[in-house]
């Protein structure tokens, strides 16, 4: 009862095991939220250097934001550089910009799942994208990014009350948790955000963004219940049935597509409340991923 | 929460009921009869046969129904017999009841009727006021009558004593006919039945009303039906101004009647003094022309019916209207309407004749939402093909959510167009259902519903026939819908209320309904053959017994979708099946450490992005400045976590403060807090941060935060970095110590390091071979499941698995106080000196019914404020007590010499909270013991007693710890001991000791308890220390120890394993409120007005020192530090050379005065092992 126990940091082995003995929710916040994706920056050979730029190694947390993260990789690189070029960093992957206001997760899944890691990422100073990618001078545009998620998720999931309920600080609680890589300190405050009347069965609406790498728009975003006007649970399936068809295959044909949320592909029938609740980004939102199926 | 029961009874008067726990309509197959009516409450349930008598079913109970019959013998002494049965003229009769106004010889008792049985015969009680007397059990006194007394002295000239004998109540779980007594010439039978009034007044227990209404239209109440007499002694007839076809009876003071020609009786009067009221008011039906045939009513509602079905409800309606102040027309054409317990509404659909339920009703909103159909299959049709069972169900899974009032076929068009397309084949319609199968009900009670449904001018036959459905051509059918979707659903009495309503009225569905897919849908529902499976057709429906509160899941709604759709349809539109939940969760579960380990194992050498750094956690509070002047200042406070060497986490705490404008800093370390406990306080926020030293100390660091919320955050914050710095994690261990503080924080002391609380509050809990029981507020009894967290450490590290929803209830009780004056009497006009008019308890505080609050903000207010008339000493017909001055004994009767008086106000609050309990139905407790076993021994059964809320003893059976935490904990049944009075604490040690304190303070000792015969087979009577009487009873290994009323603690001497019942009891100490003897015979209280500390503190935690086996009364006392606790619990630890943590606490009283160092040298003896 009493003794509650953040569990100390257990190694993914060990973790793996809990999982399939506890099958305990709360770890897949926690496995969320530890996801973290191997990269190998290495800089743009259009970039001038002084001297020959060694790739610089490191474990991106899934759910944060790549200029966010990227401190040492801008130190790394800045120390080879002619300080007049040191002008904003911006990433690309295969010719993609990367875009920093998605969540690295969301970048990886779109672009580079299936494929050999580290991932790969370059590293540019020159030439910035203006047409695909926002400036990002600061962690304060992060942070407004990221708190103008939460707030029209929480539109979407409590017409904005419980948000708004909090004070300026709780919102910075939840910031400097994503900053700092703190579960608890987020979660504390985040639970707050992910409640419901009980009696309703989910949110009104669920804060989902859909995204393809081939679509003529960044993402698809739709107002979604979680529950059908009849009480039925609505899951994954009814999600994409009603957005994206051709996601769902049926079982003769091959699969065309990966749904992919998290770097895992959920049965179609997990009830899509339940995905919001637990494999939300801490920007609130569930972002889903839909890339071609890879043809083996 | 307990399962109970909704009742209904079909059209051919079989009558079922639904648990709601269950998901299938039991057939009641003790009735051979058929019913026509039913109405239930939570212990019996009331009927009218089609025999046109009344029946009454009592449901069973592990603790039976028994009432003791008493009789005094008188005997008076001469000179020549010595004591014999020839008395003087002038004296009362050899044999009578106690007052010997009554002439009662042992002959004379008669059973009451055929459903009791004697338990035993006459007995001598030889119980006097709690001691025994010597054999034949007389007492003596100097004449008739006088105070008696057991010792026969040489004045004594006259003796008596008491005979008792149990009759029980036998037919528990079976029909049982009531007797009629028919007075007239003319039969007159009873036609309509209600049953309530169990909230009005707790005395005498179970007291119940039940009104009934004679086919004549007379208006009949039932006597004396309680706890004590479940039938009821006589019927009496209940003037009324006209005739009355049916009536409703609330679980209060309301009742409404309905009059021949549709208008309504309101009871007036109705209130404790008085079940049946005094008077009728009128009150119009609600749409002119139109009468009503049908009222229900609730603690704060009343429905009504019309004759077209439309359904109304009548707001403002409470204790002191009970009028009601206006109609507002409602969703739903309905033949009947029940209101059933926490006013939730339960109805029969007219097209359908299915039960509805009327979703969302709760305080806030009695009116509730939307009409539901209850749609669980009868258990009958279980046997049928799975396609008719699963055609049922799919039935009610798309009548489901908002009804609308058209035909089947509008009712599908909402649902999306797939859903349609495959109900459309499984869904019968009512009107489809019937054709094929037009057998006309029984005469017994349908037409009993068309009296009901129909107004006089012959709509009968719209009842009786089957309704025109299928003979109507199919194409008529699309447009008789829309008119009914434009029908205006909202008649509209009361413009003002029935717009707030309006939201919830079906206005967008209505539109949707004349959509094309309707036509199509219905075709193909024709086109399938469903003649065998009707939906169940119902007439009468009662949820006075059925407990639904708006947390609670049913499910009887949509139960088994997935089964009732077409397996061709794509799997991922079901609902899903447990199963399949399991499938999709496993799946996430296994892809994400699978993730984990493609994208991290090779890379855990990689450099981390974030640094992990410290966490800072600041806020603004007020401290209890160390230094005097002691006072509140400002300070901040700030909590550091970060990574200690070995990966653990740890942290400090800091206060920041201004002194002398210089700023400084006192800080803690968090490995080194012991306890962190909230503290009462009526101003603030506070709780209270204790270390070893400072628990030497007795000076805790005090804290007080803005709000309660932050508080609370704060507390669960800090608790887990406690547990972080501890390695503490999971729940806690066999060893434990348990407690309990004044405001129901239940705290466990693990006997190596920590201390942390739970947030469940619960006044009693007994532990032993880590199987714990506790016992909440309101008398629930819950089971510890072994998980842990909940409540308001929710979603910060709690485990998911045994959490479970628990409620608890408690009252809150104020005092208003007057005093007289020669001019006015009584006013609330006191002297300048007196208390607050209104005030607590002890009138040093003043608390009106405005300003006083439930006792945290996780408990709700429930009900309003009453007047509480079960206080100690016993109050007048208004609840008044009396007192010569405040403050001074109350007492109940008005007398020359009072100018003050008193009345008690109680309030009932809830609190909803998870917690790793579970709940013990059904069965309410007031004290449980559990058999303490030592750590390695290894029991099969552990012996577990309790006593119930009234007075019972009870044995657990089944209670087992081979996996502790698990639902072997609960056991299974309760078996019942009989006893001549109730009794109030209880206690089981070492080789089955079983000792208990009965209500009346005299103490019993019950033999031969052993595994194989786990209740034992009879009582001992133990005489109580002289002129005390006994409390509470603890009993260790060998140890038996008791509380007296007056705080005195007393050791049995001379128990041996020969002689268990021991000898004689020995004084140790006063001032005790508690014991707690444990295996080992540690002795463990809460003792009050602890010497040394400068303010005598209250509910003080304090350890016998000295206690070894050959010396088990031990030769001082340990004091822990502060106050506040309530109880404590040491029967788990069997460790040996306890060297335990101290579990320590301050209360409010320590709040506002602080406690001193104290100069007693045991006191710094070693009240904190850490």
């Amino acid at each position: 009862m009493t003794s509650l126990v953040v569990k100390n940091e257990l190694n993914a082995s060990c973790r793996h095991l809990m999982n399939v003995i506890m099958a305990d929710d709360k770890d897949v916040l926690r496995d969320v939220w530890f996801g973290r994706i191997p990269a190998c920056f290495t800089l743009s050979p259009e970039e001038t250097t002084e001297r020959e730029a060694e790739p610089y190694y490191l474990l991106l947390p899934r759910v944060s934001y790549l200029t966010l993260v990227t401190d040492k990789v801008k130190k790394h690189f800045l120390r080879v550089m002619k300080a007049e070029d040191s002008t904003e960093m911006w990433f690309e992957y295969e010719g993609t910009p990367l875009k920093w206001h998605y969540p690295i997760g969301v970048l990886f899944d779109l672009h580079a799942s299936n494929t050999a890691l580290p991932w790969n990422v370059t590293v540019h100073f020159k030439n910035f994208p203006e047409h695909d990618l926002l400036h990002c001078t600061s962690n304060s545009v992060i942070e407004a990014h990221f708190m103008s998620c939460i707030k029209e998720a929480d539109a979407l999931k409590h017409k904005g009350q419980v948000i708004n309920d909090m004070q300026k600080k709780d919102h910075k609680q939840l910031w400097m948790g994503l900053q700092n890589d703190k579960f608890d300190q987020f979660w504390a405050m985040n639970r707050k955000l992910m409640e419901y009347p009980t009696d309703e069965g989910g949110f009104r609406y669920i804060p989902f963004r859909m995204y393809q790498t081939m679509g003529e728009r960044p993402f698809i975003q739709k107002l979604f219940r979680p529950v059908s006007p009849e009480g039925h649970t609505l899951t994954l399936g009814d999600l994409l049935k009603e957005l994206f068809p051709a996601a769902i295959c049926a079982e003769d044909e091959p699969k065309r597509f990966q749904v992919m949320i998290h770097g895992i592909e959920p049965l179609l029938e997990t009830p899509i409340q339940w995905l919001s609740e637990h494999l939300s980004h801490p920007d609130n939102f569930l972002h889903i991923s839909i890339i071609p199926a890879p043809s083996d | 929460m307990p399962s109970s029961l909704l009742w209904a009874v079909d059209v051919y008067g079989r009558v079922y009921s639904l648990s709601t726990a269950g998901q299938q309509w039991e057939h009641c197959r003790d009735a051979h009869l058929e019913f026509k009516r039913v109405t239930a409450v939570q212990q019996c349930c009331w009927s009218i046969a089609c025999d046109h008598n009344i029946y009454l079913y009592v449901h069973a109970s592990e603790v039976p129904i028994r009432y003791q019959e008493e009789t005094y013998e008188n005997q008076r002494w001469n000179p020549v017999d010595g004591f014999s049965d020839r008395l003087l003229p002038s004296d009362r009769w050899q044999w009578s009841d106690i007052t010997g106004l009554k002439h009662q010889p042992l002959g004379d008792f008669q059973l009451p009727s055929e459903n009791w049985e004697w338990e035993a015969d006459w007995y001598i009680d030889e119980n006097f006021g709690g001691e025994p007397t010597e054999k034949g059990g007389w007492t003596y006194a100097i004449d008739f009558p006088a105070t008696y007394t057991k010792d026969k002295k040489w004045n004594s000239c006259v003796r008596r004593r008491r005979w008792i004998r149990y009759r029980r109540y036998k037919a528990q779980d079976t029909w049982v006919k009531i007797p009629s007594e028919q007075t007239e010439s003319l039969p007159d039978p009873f036609n309509d039945i209600t049953c309530g009034g169990w909230e009005i007044t707790e005395e005498p227990r179970g007291c119940l009303a039940l009104w009934a209404v004679s086919l004549q239209g007379k208006v009949w109440f039932r006597c004396d039906i309680n706890h004590h007499n479940p039938e009821g002694s006589v019927w009496e007839e209940v003037p009324v101004p006209g005739e009355v076809v049916q009536i409703s009876c609330g679980p209060g003071d309301l009742v409404w009647a309905v009059l021949w020609e549709g208008h309504l009786l309101v009871r007036e009067g109705v209130g404790r003094d008085c079940l049946k009221g005094s008077s009728w008011v009128t009150v119009e039906s609600p749409s002119p022309g139109v009468g009503v045939v049908h009222v229900a009513v609730g603690v704060n509602v009343v429905w009504a019916v019309t004759k077209d079905h439309k359904v109304w409800f009548r707001r403002g309606v409470n204790s002191h209207n009970p009028c009601g102040s206006g109609w507002i027309g409602m969703v739903g054409e309905m033949v009947m309407i029940n209101v059933g317990l926490s006013d939730q509404v339960w109805a029969i659909g007219f097209e359908d004749r299915a039960v509805y339920f009327r979703q969302g009703v709760t305080a806030s909103e009695l009116s509730g939402k939307a009409w539901k159909v209850v749609s669980v299959p009868r258990d009958s049709e279980r046997s049928h093909s799975s396609a008719s069972a699963s055609s049922l169900q799919s039935a009610g899974c798309f009548f489901g959510g908002e009804v609308r009032l058209q035909s089947q076929a509008s009712m599908l068009s909402d649902a999306d167009a797939e859903t349609e397309r495959a109900g459309g084949e499984v869904v019968p319609t009512p009107e489809i259902g019937d054709a094929p199968k037009p057998r006309i009900p029984k005469v017994t009670s349908d037409s009993f519903i068309s009296e009901l449904v129909s107004d006089r001018e012959g709509q009968i036959s719209r009842c009786d026939v089957p309704p025109a459905g299928p003979s109507i051509p199919e194409e008529d059918h699309p447009e008789k819908d829309q008119s009914g979707g434009v029908d205006p659903q909202w008649s509209n009495v009361d413009l003002e209320e029935a717009q707030t309503h309006l939201t919830s009225g079906p206005g967008g569905d209505a539109a949707e309904t004349s959509s094309l897919s309707s036509v199509a849908t219905y075709n193909l529902a024709l086109e399938e053959p469903y003649g065998l499976d009707e939906p169940p057709k119902w007439a009468w429906v009662s949820g006075g017994g059925c407990l639904v509160e708006c947390h609670t899941q049913l499910n009887w709604f949509n139960s088994s979708t997935s089964t009732a759709l077409n397996s061709s349809m794509q799997a991922m539109s079901l609902s899903i099946t447990p199963a399949q939940t399991a499938a999709w969760r496993k799946q996430i579960f296994e892809q994400l450490s699978e993730r984990s380990k493609r994208e991290m194992e090779n890379f855990m050498h990689y450099e981390q992005a974030i640094e992990q750094s410290v966490w800072v956690k600041k806020g603004t509070m007020q401290w209890w400045r160390d230094w005097k002047p002691h006072k509140w200042v400002d300070v901040q406070f700030a909590l550091e976590q970060f990574s200690g060497v070995e990966g653990n986490k740890d942290g400090i705490l800091f206060i920041y403060y201004t002194f002398n404008d210089e700023k400084k800093y006192l800080h803690m370390f968090i490995n080194e807090v012991t306890i962190l406990v909230p503290v009462l306080n009526d101003s603030k926020h506070t709780f209270a941060i204790y270390t070893a030293e400072r628990t030497k100390q007795r000076w805790p660091m005090r804290l007080a935060a803005a709000t309660e919320l932050e508080m609370h955050d704060w507390l669960a914050l800090l608790s887990v970095s406690c547990c972080d710095s501890r390695g503490i994690q999971g729940p806690p261990s066999k060893q434990a110590i348990w407690s309990v503080t004044c405001k129901g924080d239940i705290f466990v002391s693990e006997p190596t390091k920590e201390l942390e609380a739970s947030p469940y509050p619960t006044p009693c809990a007994q532990i032993s071979l880590g199987v714990v029981w506790g016992i909440g507020y309101d008398h629930t009894a819950w089971v510890h499941t072994g998980g842990y967290g909940g409540g308001f450490f929710q979603g910060l590290a709690s485990s998911t698995d045994n959490i479970y929803t628990q409620t608890d209830v408690k009252s809150v009780y104020i005092y208003e106080n007057q005093r007289w004056n020669p001019v006015t009497g009584y006013t609330n006009r006191g002297l300048p000196t007196d208390r607050y008019m209104w005030s607590n308890a002890s009138g040093l505080k003043e608390c009106t019914k405005n300003n006083t609050k439930p006792p945290s903000p996780n408990w709700t207010w429930v009900s309003d404020w009453t007047i509480d008339y079960a206080v100690p000493g016993g109050t007048d017909r208004e609840g008044w007590q009396y007192a010569a001055d405040f403050p001074a004994s109350y007492h109940g009767n008005k007398t020359l010499k009072d100018f003050v008086r008193r009345r008690r106000w109680a309030r009932k609050c809830k609190l909803t909270t998870t917690g790793p309990w579970q709940e013990v139905p059904p069965i309410p407790l007031s004290d449980i013991t559990i058999l303490p076993c030592g750590p390695k021994s290894t029991v099969e059964q552990v012996s577990l007693w309790a006593i119930s809320n009234k007075g019972d003893i009870l044995c657990r059976l089944g209670v087992t710890s081979l996996t502790p935490g698990s639902s072997s904990n609960y056991g299974s049944s309760w078996l019942h001991v009989g006893t001549d009075q109730p009794f109030k604490s209880i206690s089981i040690g070492a080789v089955h000791q079983v000792w208990a304190i009965a209500k009346d303070g005299s103490a019993f000792y019950r033999g031969s308890v052993s595994a194989q015969n786990p209740a034992g087979d009879c009582w001992y009577h133990i005489p109580s220390p002289t002129g005390q009487k006994l409390k509470q009873v603890s009993v260790g290994r060998t140890s038996v120890y008791t509380v007296d009323e007056n705080g005195n603690l007393w050791y049995r001497h001379g128990v041996t394993p020969s002689y268990p019942q021991g000898s004689s009891w020995e004084h140790i100490s006063n001032n005790v409120r508690k014991v707690s003897v444990g295996p080992l015979d540690q002795v463990w209280v809460i003792a009050d007005k602890v010497q040394g500390s400068h303010s005598l503190s209250c509910g003080t935690v304090c350890r016998r020192l000295g206690v070894l086996p050959m010396e088990p009364k031990g030769h001082s006392w340990d004091y822990g530090i502060g106050g506040g606790w309530d109880h404590i619990t040491v029967r788990g630890n069997a460790m040996e050379a306890p060297r335990i943590v101290m579990p320590s606490l301050t209360d409010n009283q320590t709040a506002t005065r602080p406690l001193q160092t104290s100069n007693q040298p045991e006191m710094n003896g070693n009240p904190v092992g850490c």
